[in-house]
């Protein structure tokens, strides 16, 4: 029973990363390519304000692949084989939640499980700490950054599994519909706290030392030594399409998730006719 | 609220010990896969110093909202 499940998580989750790669050919690689323009402008910009100083101007370093490898068959590769790493976890969380968390069909099952993937995995470390496009973010806190967005995912996994058993522990009292709010409470207070306790990448203290107190990594405008303008900040519409469209990009891997898998699932489990209930936990 | 018929409903309940050799590999590779795809290479990286990785998968990195760079 639990490979049948795994192998149809697999499916379902490869089906969404292909959906998910198509979605992003077509919307993310022009802004991906916006901000790499962005990012060579602004070299050629520094380069020249370095020479005019009389400072050592560094070599280009060399692309490992063409650009054309990285923006069709590079992010095709990531985005499915993300996808079925999540449906792969998704499968396991649906297995293991089978008749444990009350009165659910297969199908709606399938969603619910989907949706805490989503918002767990993705949406709520998005929230502290957003998607960037290539040319933000300083490559010398790559470390600390890292550590930062996998605590939030790990924090955010943690919270949604202590909300649902809070949430199941309440429900003999308070009835699923409240038991659920409290449930949801419980999660965006955990959620909030943590968001109010971990820094800002701007505040990083090697960001501080080189940028001074700013908000987040997002490239300033690049000024001479007489102050003026001499190369623009990083476009804030670029930057605001690319945020819209990483989060589309996962809507529709976990709806296609929930949505593929739900079905499937419910022939596996022959409508619960065949099953024997073994125990509630 | 009507109640939904016991059939409807999922009553199947696996039992996780026998499951667990499964589900636990399952996790492992996917687990690995994430890592792969979102953070080797980066702020940590098994084969060295070596970026294929990171810049064969660059563009998913950044737009699945992992931090790059
Ligand atoms: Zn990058």
């Amino acid at each position: 029973m639990e490979k049948k499940l795994i192998l149809r998580g697999l499916l379902a989750g490869g089906l969404g990363g292909l959906l998910a790669f198509l979605f992003a050919r077509v919307f993310a690689e022009p802004q991906i390519q916006a901000a790499i323009d962005y990012e060579s402008g602004r070299e050629e910009a520094q380069e020249a304000l370095d020479q005019a100083a009389g400072v050592q101007v560094e070599g280009h370093e060399h692309e490992v692949f063409s650009r054309a490898l990285q923006g069709n068959l590079g992010i095709g590769v990531g985005m499915v084989l993300f996808g079925i790493a999540m449906g792969a976890l998704f499968a396991v969380v649906y297995t293991v939640s089978l008749g444990r968390v009350g009165q659910v069909r297969a199908r709606v099952l399938a969603l619910l499980v989907a949706g805490g993937g989503f918002l767990s995995l993705y949406l709520v470390p998005f929230l502290k700490y957003p998607a960037n496009p290539p040319a933000i973010g300083n490559g010398d806190t790559i470390g600390t950054r890292s550590a930062l967005y996998l605590v939030m995912v790990a924090a955010s996994v943690i919270f949604l599994v202590v909300a649902v058993v809070v949430g199941r522990t309440l429900s003999q009292r308070l009835g699923a519909w409240n038991a659920t709010l409290v449930g949801g409470l419980v999660f965006a207070l955990l959620a909030g706290i943590l968001m109010a306790l971990l820094p800002s990448l701007g505040h990083l203290s090697v960001n501080v030392a080189q940028f001074g107190e700013q908000a987040t990594e997002t490239p300033l405008p690049l000024r001479n030594t007489q102050g003026d303008i001499v190369y623009p900040g990083f476009p804030a519409d670029t930057l605001a399409n690319f945020r819209l469209y990483s989060v589309l990009a996962q809507v529709v891997l976990w709806a296609t998730i929930g949505l593929v898998f739900g079905p499937l699932a419910e022939r596996v489990l022959g409508g619960g006719k065949r099953a024997e209930v073994l125990a509630e936990v | 609220m009507a109640t939904i018929p016991a059939d409807r409903s999922t009553p199947v309940v696996l039992p996780v010990s026998k499951a667990v050799l499964w589900l636990g590999i399952t996790v492992f590779v996917a687990l690995a896969v994430y890592y792969f795809v979102g953070v080797d290479q980066g702020a940590t990286s098994v084969f060295g110093s070596d970026t294929h990785v990171h810049e064969f998968v660059h563009d998913a990195r950044h737009f699945l909202g992992f931090p790059c760079h």
